[in-house]
Formats: structure tokens, sequence, C-alpha cells
């Protein structure tokens, strides 16, 4: 029984990161862009535990568990971004906020 | 071994490509869940079955329950339940439940046939695991939990509801 390569693995987090990517930059919509963004932290993990399944190491699960917990965290303080977008321009729209002060 | 992995791909892309060009916010969601449970099946594969439950756990669970809340969130008021009666019409559940009974297919297969090793290679137990967490990787799960915690605080500010002048005054400055 042949194993699965490291190329297929690595092909299928290079695809999913570079769909997230498009996402991130053809959507402008902030709820979508999260979304985006999670898939992107989610191939780059991906990528992690196909290198450690390659050397058979437990260190890319490990990085993968550091990857899960910067995510939880980027998708919190992001979607309360969401909402404070939300309550001062009344749309999700990205663009909207543009503008910086000072 | 290979085929699960070729399965459980297809799906991972075909739903997050559904997933990030939809325009419904929470079909998305749905194919979401469907990328996440198809990623914890290439995780399997792949000899690493403590992080395919804690992407089932954590990403399918925890981070699709924050986005759920805030879709719902944003939309409150008596449009709301309109809304909610074209999201949840029965058809535009087929896709993901396609996709899933996929995925179901494959793990009702993958404990039919009893494999202890997978795909040539030994899954990593949770023991090595969690002895490699707690030796040489101590200083980065003692930086995760300050990450978590600055998330916590981070969220908690900027989710704070300011009173209502403080509000109208701080929407008079940005129209400036």
């Amino acid at each position: 029984m042949a194993s699965i390569s490291m190329e297929q693995g690595l092909l299928l987090a290079g695809v999913l990161f570079s769909l997230g990517l498009i996402g991130v930059l053809a959507r402008r919509n902030i709820i979508f862009i999260l979304v985006s963004l999670e898939v992107m932290l989610n191939a780059a993990g991906l990528a992690f535990v196909v290198a450690g399944y390659r050397w058979g190491q437990a260190d890319g699960q490990i990085i993968f568990l550091f990857i899960l917990t910067m995510a939880a965290a980027e998708v919190s303080v992001g979607l309360a971004l969401a909402l404070q977008l939300y309550r001062h321009f009344k749309t999700l729209d990205v663009d909207a906020a543009s503008k910086m002060r000072g | 071994m290979n085929e699960v992995f070729y399965v459980s791909s297809v799906v991972a892309v075909v739903s997050t490509l559904v997933a990030i060009t939809g325009v419904n916010a929470i079909h998305s969601l749905l194919y979401l869940i469907v990328s996440f449970l198809a990623i914890a099946l290439v995780f399997f594969t792949l000899g690493a079955p403590v992080v395919a439950a804690l992407e089932v756990i954590i990403y399918a669970g925890t981070i699709i329950v924050l986005f759920v809340f805030v879709v719902m969130i944003l939309n409150l008021g008596r449009e709301s339940v309109e809304q909610e009666k074209r999201w949840l019409r029965p058809t535009t559940l087929i896709g993901p439940a396609l996709l899933t009974t996929v995925l179901m297919g494959e793990v009702i297969y993958l404990l039919a046939r009893n494999t202890s090793t997978l795909s040539g290679v030994e899954a990593i137990q949770p023991r090595e695991l969690g002895s490699a967490l707690f030796g040489p990787y101590l200083l980065g799960v003692e930086l995760a939990s300050m990450v978590l915690l600055a998330g916590l605080i981070g969220a908690y500010h900027l989710g704070r509801r300011y009173r209502r002048d403080e509000m109208e005054e701080r929407r008079d400055e940005l129209a400036e």
C-alpha cells in the first residue's frame, strides 16, 4: 500500500491557501474576509502537519496547536472589530473604513 | 488509505471554493464546516488523530459558533425572522448534507477496515504529543496562553458597547 506522498499533502495545503488568499483579496464583506483568513491559517497548519507526517515527528502537530490558538484569538478580535465596524458605519463593507484619522 | 485522502481533499477544496464565493454568510459557514470536517479527515489519514479531533472541536465547533453569533447579532430586528425562513430552506442544506454524507461514508470505511497503523506510518499518540508539548515546547505553551489572554482583553475592549452620548461623540468625530 503506497503511502501519501508529501507533495500531495503540500499541494492540498497550497490550493487551500490560494483559495483563502483569493477570498481575502476579492471579497469586501468583513465576515467573508475573516472566513478566508481562517481558511488560510488552516492551510498553513495543514502544511505543518504534512511535514510532521513526512518525518514522523510530533513537532508539526505542536506547531498546528499554536496556529490553532492564534487563529482562535485572531477570530475573536476580528469579529469584535466587525461589530464595531457595523455600529459605526452601518455596513460590513471594509472599504467604508478606508480613511484614517490623524 | 490514499483514496480516503484524495476524496476528502476534493471535498475540502470544493466546499472551501463554495464557502468563499458564496453571497449568503450562513450558507458559506455551512460549507466552511464541511471544509473543516474534510480537513480533519485528512489529518486523520496523515497520522494525526489528536489534531483531527481538535480541528473538529475548535474549528468546526468554537470558531464557527463565534461566526454564527456575530452574523445573528448583526441581523437583529423584525426582518430577521423572514431572513431566517429564507436562509433555512431545506434546499440550502442539500449541498453541505451531500458533502458530509461523503465524509461519513469515509469514516465508516475507515472503521470497517480497522487499521491500527495508518498509511504505513505510525500515528502520533497523544502521550507523545503531550510530553513534547510540556517538555521542549513549554515556553510556547506559556506564550500561547498570553496570546489567548490578549485576545480575550482585546475582544472585550473592542466589543464593548459605548454609552449613547459617547457613541454619538465618536460618530461625529468620525464623520468630520
